[in-house]
């Protein structure tokens, strides 16, 4: 499998980072590196193994569905860049 | 008598209750240390109010002679832990300007026993590296250097400010935290104690995410007692970490027995690394002959799917940052970028997650998404989920066929150089965790131990993995590593 300049762009907008034209060839490169490295997993026989979900044998808990905290707004807006009248603050989403 | 921020935890314990010192002197003496440490870049925010307001209350404390172990101990504290009111940047500029408006568990935890904060200390960002040149507070620096030669070595990474504050005596010890061997590899390359608890032991509520399913906090220490100490105070069952484990934290100083008789200590062949230095081969053969002339039976094990644990960590731990670095989008806390006329909110998203995440971060993160995305998803992330339970089986059945703990290599090689792996590409950086990385995968608790010195001068450790939930035991084995290799050397002080 090997990532191509499209495939970089594709993968920096999906994770929503912002990344110049002149710099996806070298991102494609550092990425197939990684995944060269990676393929190695494919010599690997996982017939019949399941996907680990947690590394120790317990089951998540559960606390009762009720309301144990709150009534912070500040707190909560405390580090926003921008906050206005007890609401984040962003550009315009609706045209 | 020497200064009193050389003390370790132990003795220091001893002194303060006895009223040979007080928690003011002991971190009066402690600020000072820091505050002559700016070549080492160990400590990136400094908190002396709060540590001399922590102090008196020790203090008085103390004099009612009820103190717990941990009570006037100065600490420095890994910038990933959230503290009440003090910048925790995770080493990142996306977070500048954060002030949690909460504690962590494992601070709130060292806090309530009388534990006095010196300060914030550098790390790589987001707890993404090896040698700690990822952090937007620049380099820290490791206070041993090669001889007489002047080049700044690295101090190991993620946990490279607190590896860097405790052997060169800033503080008595410090918090780290494990993803991938980030306590371990940094206490290897500065000839301190490291430990990562079995996954579930600490809380990660109010440590800044990496990886859920492999982070782990633990104590970094200038002894294995001191980490026995330390690791019982941060430890506790936390409602708010739904993984955090509902089991009683024992006496894990009670344990340091210093007996291994009968005990099997087992020697995994698949870590014997083809090009692995001569001097670390040696390092392991002698840390064997200690554990067997201490009664210990030495058996030769197989781990056979231990190649394999970097690339699926290489896939496990982008995969999670992917997803929990999905939070830093300029909305709710840190760094918004400038926007142009005409920008939206995609454009505010993308470009704050350009200027706020460094390169690594960056690629790691860009990674996740991949191995995550439609079409890949089986391919990569749930392989390599198969093969993660694959490597815990390895390490299932030997603990099924009676071993007690597994002694290995902690790195791969003494601390290198800032700057000697920049052109490297990233696998050569990624190859630091090889030893370390599948403790991680398997949720199992392990302990780095400095054991040596090679010609440069530079310290070496061994590392020693135990079963789940049985740090007591693990630690009594380091203990008697410790006690037998006899390691005292300091750095000398050039800073």
């Amino acid at each position: 499998m090997s990532i191509d300049t499209d495939t970089a762009r594709r993968v920096a907008k999906l994770a929503r980072i912002k990344v110049e034209d002149q710099a996806l060839p070298a991102l494609a490169d550092e990425f197939n590196t990684i995944l060269g490295f990676i393929e190695q997993l494919n010599e690997v026989d996982i017939d019949g193994i399941a996907p680990m979900t947690s590394v120790s044998p317990m089951q998540l808990k559960r606390r009762e569905d009720q309301v144990t905290d709150g009534n912070q707004q500040d707190k909560i807006l405390s580090n926003a860049p921008d906050a206005r009248e007890g609401f984040f603050a962003v550009p315009k989403v609706v045209e | 008598m020497s200064e009193l921020n050389s003390l370790n935890i132990a003795d220091a314990r001893d002194k303060l209750r006895a009223g040979d010192i007080s928690a003011r002197e002991l971190t009066q003496a402690c600020l000072q240390a820091v505050d002559q440490s700016g070549a080492l870049n160990a400590f990136v925010h400094h908190t002396p109010e709060l540590a001399l307001a922590q102090a008196a209350a020790a203090d008085e404390r103390l004099t009612r002679q009820d103190a717990p172990d941990m009570c006037g101990i100065p600490l420095g504290i890994k910038d990933l832990f959230c503290t009440k009111g003090v910048p925790s940047q995770a080493g990142s500029a996306i977070l500048k300007g954060f002030r949690p408006e909460y504690e962590s568990t494992v601070s709130q935890n060292l806090f309530d026993d009388g534990a006095i904060m010196l300060g914030k200390l550098n790390m790589d960002e987001f707890a993404m590296g090896s040698s700690n040149e990822t952090s937007t507070y620049g380099n820290a620096v490791n206070p041993w250097r090669r001889g007489n030669d002047t080049t700044e070595l690295t101090p190991g990474g993620s946990s490279g400010g607190s590896a860097a504050a405790v052997a060169s005596d800033l503080c008595l010890a410090a918090t780290g935290t494990d993803t991938g061997g980030s306590i371990r590899q940094p206490a290897a390359f500065t000839g301190i104690v490291g430990v990562k608890p079995t996954y579930g032991r600490c809380s990660r509520w109010g440590v800044v995410a990496f990886a859920s399913s492999l982070d782990q906090a633990g104590p970094m220490t200038k002894s294995v007692r001191d980490s026995a100490i330390m690791l019982k105070s941060m430890c506790s069952h936390d409602p708010k970490d739904s993984t955090s484990a509902n089991i009683p934290v024992p006496d894990f100083e009670a344990a340091l027995s210093g007996d291994i008789k009968g005990k099997k200590i087992g020697i995994p062949r698949e870590y014997r690394m083809d090009g692995m230095p001569e001097e670390i081969e040696q390092l392991w053969a002698d840390g064997t002959a200690m554990m067997k002339s201490a009664g210990a039976e030495i058996i030769d094990i197989s781990l056979p799917h231990t190649k394999y644990a970097l690339p699926a960590y290489y896939v496990i731990a982008p995969a999670e940052a992917s997803s929990n670095l999905a939070r830093y989008d300029g909305v709710r806390f840190g760094h918004r970028a400038k926007l142009a006329a005409g920008d939206g909110i995609t454009e505010m998203y993308e470009k704050t997650r350009a200027e706020g995440f460094g390169h690594e971060v960056q690629r790691r993160v860009m990674i996740g998404t991949y191995v995550l995305s439609a079409g890949f998803y089986d391919a990569y992330y749930n392989r390599a989920r198969r093969v993660r339970a694959l490597i815990k089986k390895d390490f299932d059945d030997v603990f099924d066929d009676g071993i007690d703990a597994i002694l290995t290599p902690a790195t791969p090689s003494a601390a290198f150089g800032l700057g000697e792996m920049t052109n490297a590409d990233p696998i050569q950086m990624y190859l630091n965790d090889v030893f370390t990385v599948t403790v991680n995968l398997a949720g199992l608790p392990g302990v780095a131990v400095p054991v040596g010195i090679d010609k440069q001068g530079l310290p070496l450790g061994l590392q020693l993995i135990g079963r789940p939930w049985q740090e007591g035991d693990l630690l009594n084995h380091a203990y008697v590593l410790e006690q037998a290799a006899g390691f005292v050397s300091k750095p000398a002080k050039w800073w």
